[in-house]
């Protein structure tokens, strides 16, 4: 068990460094998301499933898509024609590579304890929900505030700029 | 599942990974691998959360709790920064941080 662990950190920290000193943002989003997903593993690891499930469905699966959907919006710094560059195969083979092990690694893991709920020690879904919904009601109250007024916020900062003069007043 | 493993190991990848994302942080001219930092060192924060609790409180779940929250606050973040980017995008015309100095709105 040890030895999977071992093979995620290094996942974890190498596309880490690789994340942060990338030049171009769309390959640095790409090893963010393998980070984020050896992560999740080393979250399975610790007997976190429900964590880890999160971790790939939030950080991987809604942030990263903002991310991507940001960058490709603006179009920092590129020519028109930089789909053909992005298509390269040369740059999506180490992270499509590093991600294959990882999920070799979480099968094997899987495959060892037989199933998830065979595992001694796991918190479940079951119990993180039972435990938010009671003793931590008020924290998902304030969490819930904090994503609405996130929400608001960016709606309102992303809107256009509306007239605030009359037509009527408006100098011709 | 990872009985072998002591709780330093873990300590030691969330130190590693938090000061990766420092690093990138400070170095970075560019503001959406500035916003991607910030997510890598809350990110890390959630790997010290979940381990503690797995260690040290294996009955209690307030390190869990703390990683979704820790989950939502990042996405709110995400939300309003990239609001944020793409207003001053539209500003300044660039989303170099050593272009957007001036305060006018």
């Amino acid at each position: 068990m040890d030895v999977f662990f071992y093979i995620a950190v290094a996942i974890a920290i190498f596309s880490t460094i690789m994340a942060i000193s990338r030049r171009n943002a769309i390959h640095a989003l790409l090893y963010l998301i393998l980070s984020l997903l050896a992560v999740s593993v080393v979250f399975y690891l610790l007997s976190a499933p429900f964590i880890a499930a999160l971790e790939v469905i939030i950080y991987a699966g809604a942030i990263m898509v903002l991310f991507i959907f940001v960058v490709m919006m603006l179009n920092i710094g590129l020519e028109k024609s930089m789909e053909k560059k992005w298509l390269n195969p040369r740059m999506w083979i180490i992270p499509s590579l590093l991600a294959g092990i990882l999920l070799v690694v979480l099968f094997l893991a899987l495959s060892n304890v037989g199933s998830l709920t065979e595992n001694k020690g796991d918190i479940l879904p079951k119990q993180v929900g039972i435990s938010l919904f009671s003793t931590y009601l008020l924290g998902v109250e304030i969490a819930g505030i904090l994503l609405m007024a996130g929400v608001i916020g960016a709606y309102h900062l992303s809107s256009q700029n509306k007239k605030v003069t009359h037509r009527f007043l408006e100098k011709k | 599942m990872t009985e072998g493993t002591p709780l330093t190991y873990f300590l030691i990848l969330g130190t590693i990974m938090f000061f990766i994302g420092i690093y990138g942080f400070l170095t970075r001219r560019n503001l959406i691998t500035i916003l991607m930092s910030v997510e890598l060192i809350l990110n890390s924060v959630n790997i010290n959360f979940v381990a503690f609790n797995k260690y040290l409180y294996p009955d209690k779940l307030q390190g869990h709790f703390f990683t979704l929250f820790i989950i939502a606050v990042a996405a709110a973040e995400a939300a309003v920064a990239i609001a944020i980017i793409i207003n001053i995008y539209r500003n300044f015309n660039s989303i170099n941080v050593e272009d957007a100095d001036e305060m006018k709105y």
